[in-house]
């Protein structure tokens, strides 16, 4: 296994630059997810690191050893791609043996190492069958185990759970899971869901327009995010967002100022606001409560009423045409048309300055300084 | 919209049969009126050929014309040549065309496309147009033989061989193929360590059945029919493919029981060939489309 590092790393396609400068630090072991909405960048610096994209500018270290000119089969690294890419001609033994007949291993070694992946992965039964026989999970474990025959210092994967129906998308996530827990090994994952980087995740690496928007935890990224962009893009349902007007700055806080709410004091630190300035109030949906039973209350026309059971998603409308959505409790007696009152703690909410960049929350949940699986 | 009772729907599958099989009969007919020919006499044949008794084993039936047909000419070897050198150039031609194609649809090099669109282009020059020039290239080329080293490719398999181991359309329907087929096979195969000869070898080629079916299918009927280039470059007996052979059957009087006999034992090749490969002939056809 093996430490993985990039420096100033950019690709262009001609005078296109997609990746615009990324520097990333990935530890021995970690378990690294990049993700990002279509076309941000993800799958292409994921190809970088293995070798199937040139890079433009920048050093990408594997181990501490230079990768940027190296064929992708001396990086030590394994691939598991979004459409499995088996070998169709080949069995499920011999696509996972390939590489290692590729690299003349002795037969005896082979046969192990296949035998021992397909043990991991429940493969026995099949492994003389062709990828056609075999259901989407099924080749998605065989695609995982030629990468583990492999042995490699870095395992990539490029959405490789996209292709899956939803049940076999939750099982196959956690045997992942499994798998980072039972080899160690590092590995990056490429994925535009959310639910998957939040839960496989060490370390998430929000990409955007070729730049990385934030590199940090799990619950970094949510309760802390950098940007407006990560604010929104991290967290289902979306980050609700308030334009508002710094109306006060002292040691205790910012105090912002918005017809729907008032002004109300957060407990946030003031860096460089002004009186005056405009800023962005966010709060997530899932800190609104029903009623005025927080400090900031605003009111509204129920617009959308969405019953999951255990919770309700309701959306209200401003008579200042400000839309809110809030997750409330399952029970809460409620109706399309109803006016009624959301509200939320002051310690609760997100602030971004008119660049979009996010204030200094003071008040963070314990958990984000916790150590993962804590 | 009535729903169509029994009775219609097996009068529609009784004429679409029918057309079917009239179809099969225009293509069949020909074949037949060949081999029944080829079992009888001459003034027979030309006189049946007013009535249906021309498709039907009937009258003086025999397998003389067959006797006649070798004592004519070296049936045995004309045939024995085409096979020889219509296989040796599919299986060549085939290889070095895959290679071509394999180059232009996965890897990177300067002026590919360039290049491509010339081969492309060569399809339109017929063999007509070059066949003099060629004539003169090949008279004037060196082989190294057992006797040292030899000039002029004139009657010799060589000859008829090496200037048809490539062909535009056969790179053109493999550069198709390969360019549907998943780049990430490809970049698999890569990261398992498999150099680009591995690739070609192990993952492309092993897949690519229909296609190779096809191409074989075309080059080996393009080979095997060839007239015009062996007529000009064979002058003895010993090196002449069956359709220059055809010439000796119609040297002084025509037989025509004769030349049906010889034409029904030179088709066997090309059916035997046809049919052992139609499957995958008609899969690529009926998958890929217009690029099969």
């Amino acid at each position: 296994m093996a430490s993985l590092s990039m420096k100033s790393v950019r690709k262009s396609y001609g005078a296109v630059e997609v990746i615009k400068g990324v520097d990333l630090d990935i530890a021995d072991g970690e378990f690294v997810v990049f993700v990002g909405p279509s076309g941000c960048g993800k799958s292409t610096l994921l190809r970088m690191v293995a070798g199937l994209e040139e890079i433009t500018a920048g050093t990408m270290e594997i181990g501490g050893r230079v990768v940027n000119d190296l064929e992708p089969k001396d990086r030590g690294i394994a691939m598991v791609f979004q459409s499995y890419a088996l070998y169709p001609h080949k069995t499920v033994y011999d696509n996972m043996a390939f590489g290692l007949h590729i690299a003349k291993a002795p037969r005896a070694e082979v046969d192990a190492k296949v035998r021992k992946a397909a043990e991991i992965l429940k493969l026995e039964p099949y492994l003389d069958r062709l990828p056609k026989q075999l259901s989407g999970g099924q080749r998605q474990r065989v695609a995982i185990g030629r990468a583990i025959v492999r042995n490699p210092e870095v395992f990539l994967f490029d959405e490789p759970l996209s292709n899956l129906d939803a049940a076999l998308r939750v099982n196959t996530r956690a045997e992942i899971a499994k798998l980072h827990r039972d080899l160690g090994a590092t590995m990056i994952y490429v994925t535009h869901d959310q639910v998957e980087a939040m839960t496989l995740a060490d370390k998430i690496v929000v990409l955007e327009g070729g730049y990385a928007q934030q590199i940090g935890t799990p619950m970094e990224l949510y309760h802390t995010p950098a940007n407006l962009f990560v604010a929104g893009f991290i967290g289902s349902p979306k980050m609700n967002y308030i334009e508002v007007t710094v109306a006060g700055v002292s040691t205790d806080g910012v105090k912002v100022a918005a017809p729907d709410i008032g002004e109300a004091l957060l407990p946030i630190d003031p860096g460089k606001a002004a009186v005056g300035d405009r800023a962005t109030l966010g709060i997530r949906p899932e800190d609104m409560r029903h009623g005025k039973t927080d400090g900031i209350t605003v009111s509204g026309n129920v617009e959308l009423v969405e019953r999951l059971g255990h919770e309700t998603l309701v959306e209200i409308t401003t008579t200042n045409g400000l839309d809110l959505k809030g997750i409330i409790d399952g029970t809460t007696l409620i109706s399309l048309g109803d006016t009624t009152d959301l509200s939320f703690a002051a310690a609760s909410c997100h602030l971004f300055d008119s660049a979009g960049k996010a204030f200094t929350r003071r008040e963070v949940p314990e958990v984000v300084r916790a150590r993962r699986g804590t | 919209m009535p729903s169509r009772t029994p009775e219609t729907r097996a009068t529609s599958l009784f004429m679409r049969y029918a057309i079917l099989v009239l179809v099969a009969l225009i293509f069949v007919f020909p074949l037949v009126f060949m081999l029944v020919s080829s079992l009888k006499p001459s003034m027979q044949l030309l006189s049946d050929t007013s009535s249906i008794r021309a498709f039907l084993p009937v009258g003086d039936i025999s397998l003389d014309n067959y006797t006649a047909s070798f004592a004519r000419a070296p049936v045995a070897l004309f045939i024995f040549n085409s096979i020889f050198v219509t296989s040796v150039t599919v299986v060549l031609n085939l290889v070095i065309c895959s290679m071509a194609g394999f180059s232009f649809a996965f890897l990177d090099w300067k002026g590919k496309d360039v290049m491509l669109s010339i081969v492309i282009a060569t399809l339109i020059v017929p063999l007509e147009t070059i066949a003099i020039p060629l004539l003169l290239v090949v008279n004037n080329l060196p082989w190294i033989g057992a006797d040292g080293i030899e000039w002029g490719w004139l009657n010799s398999y060589r000859v008829q061989i090496v200037p048809f181991l490539s062909d535009a359309l056969t790179v053109f329907l493999f550069v198709q193929y390969f360019r549907d087929l998943p780049r990430d096979l490809i970049e698999a195969a890569r990261i398992d360590g498999a150099s680009w000869f591995q690739i070609y070898a192990k993952v492309i080629m092993p897949i690519s059945g229909p296609v190779i079916a096809t191409a074989a299918i075309l080059r080996f009927l393009a080979m095997y029919n060839q007239y015009l280039w062996p007529l000009m470059v064979t002058q003895s007996e010993q090196y002449r493919p069956v359709m220059v052979g055809l010439q000796y059957f119609f040297q002084l009087n025509t037989d025509w029981g004769q030349v049906m006999a010889y034409l029904s034992m030179i088709t066997v090749p090309v059916l035997a060939f046809y049919l052992a490969l139609q499957r995958a002939f008609i899969t690529s056809i009926a998958s890929t489309g217009i690029k099969g």
